[in-house]
């Protein structure tokens, strides 16, 4: 693969990178990545990666673009209210980079079609807004061996672990089991500051870009801790728990799961 | 004497910083350990820039020649 003139001239800030140069140029035109989620994380995410040409970027989301997203949500543009956000996604990753193949999945994850779904991609990056999806996405990812990018923002929190399966710890090995329905309020209940989102997404696709060129060291292992009201990050490690249910010594979870959906807040817009 | 036989060559007339680099750095990367390449650079930045960032990236600058209003560099790939 030569690059072209004109990528030359387009990725040359990175090219110039140590340990990055044409070769790893050429990589990150070769990879593909899935998003999971148009919205706050996935948005800057979608934005990078684009940005820096990735070859292939597949999207999930089955909402559409509402005028309340456009706060955080920043693929989004104000004439693009009502379009689904993973046409309204599209539009703005191929009109930054016409390199990009950008693959829409307007749908919502499910048992069913989620491994379908991952195999063909290199890494995930879940920008997921809820515990249901959370914890398939987990699963799906450990099940096919797929590096993930979690993230999950809070008010003024945030936080983002790379889980390399049955290397480093997965979500379960955290957080073994999904809140209860109603005890924890999700971000449209909370509220979230959008440049959290924009933080933790930025940091999402640093961690998938690493991973693609093989530079640096990922957060696998490692929750980053975020607070927007300090400006404070910190770093806790978290080591893989062998009775994880998931990615332990004797799994109890064989079969993907999905939870039932409990933000209160769907359930009314649904009904 | 002044035996060292370039296997490349490229010439970067008229090319400003930081492309003058960048054109370097990818030719380097298409060459074998040890081959020679010879690079013609404008004076001013290019001439500042080109053999730091080349050093920097562990290759060996052999020689810094100047000709006229350009420079020709030659440089051993690490």
């Amino acid at each position: 693969m030569k690059l072209r003139e004109d990528q030359i001239e387009r990725y040359s800030r990175q090219i110039i990178l140590p340990n990055v140069g044409g070769k790893g140029q050429e990589k990150l035109l070769n990879a593909k990545v899935l998003i999971i989620g148009a919205g706050g994380l996935g948005s800057p995410c979608a934005l990078y990666l684009a940005s820096a040409g990735i070859g292939k970027i597949g999207i999930v989301d089955s909402d559409k673009v509402e005028l309340n997203n456009l706060q955080r949500q920043i693929l989004h543009s104000n004439s693009n209210v009502g379009k689904t956000k993973v046409e309204s996604a599209k539009e703005r990753m191929t009109g930054i980079n016409p390199d990009v193949e950008v693959i829409t999945y307007n749908l919502r994850l499910t048992s069913e079609n989620i491994l379908d779904i991952i195999r063909n991609y290199d890494i995930i990056v879940d920008g997921s807004d809820n515990f249901p999806t959370r914890y398939l996405v987990n699963d799906a990812c450990v099940i096919s061996r797929k590096p993930l990018s979690h993230g999950g923002i809070f008010r003024f929190d945030g936080q983002a672990i790379t889980i390399l399966p049955h290397q480093s710890a997965c979500y379960r090995c955290l957080f073994p089991e999904p809140p209860l329905p109603g005890l924890v309020p999700s971000c449209q209940e909370a509220g979230i500051l959008g440049a959290v989102a924009g933080i933790i997404g930025t940091i999402q696709a640093n961690e998938a870009l690493k991973y693609i060129l093989e530079i640096g060291n990922l957060l696998a292992g490692k929750l980053l801790v975020f607070n927007a009201l300090d400006s404070s990050f910190r770093q806790v490690k978290v080591p893989k728990d062998p009775k994880c249910q998931i990615c332990g010594e004797s799994p109890t979870v064989t079969k993907l799961i999905d939870y039932e959906e409990f933000c209160s807040l769907k359930k009314i817009k649904e009904e | 004497m002044n035996a060292i036989k370039p296997r490349e060559t490229l010439n970067l007339e008229k090319v400003a910083c930081p492309n003058s680099f960048v054109r370097t750095k990818l030719k380097l990367e298409e060459m074998e350990q040890g081959q020679v390449l010879e690079v013609i650079l404008d004076d001013g930045e290019p001439i500042k820039n080109v053999p730091r960032a080349v050093k920097e990236e562990g290759h060996e600058i052999m020689k810094v020649e100047k000709l006229d209003n350009k420079w020709r560099l030659l440089i051993k790939k690490a």
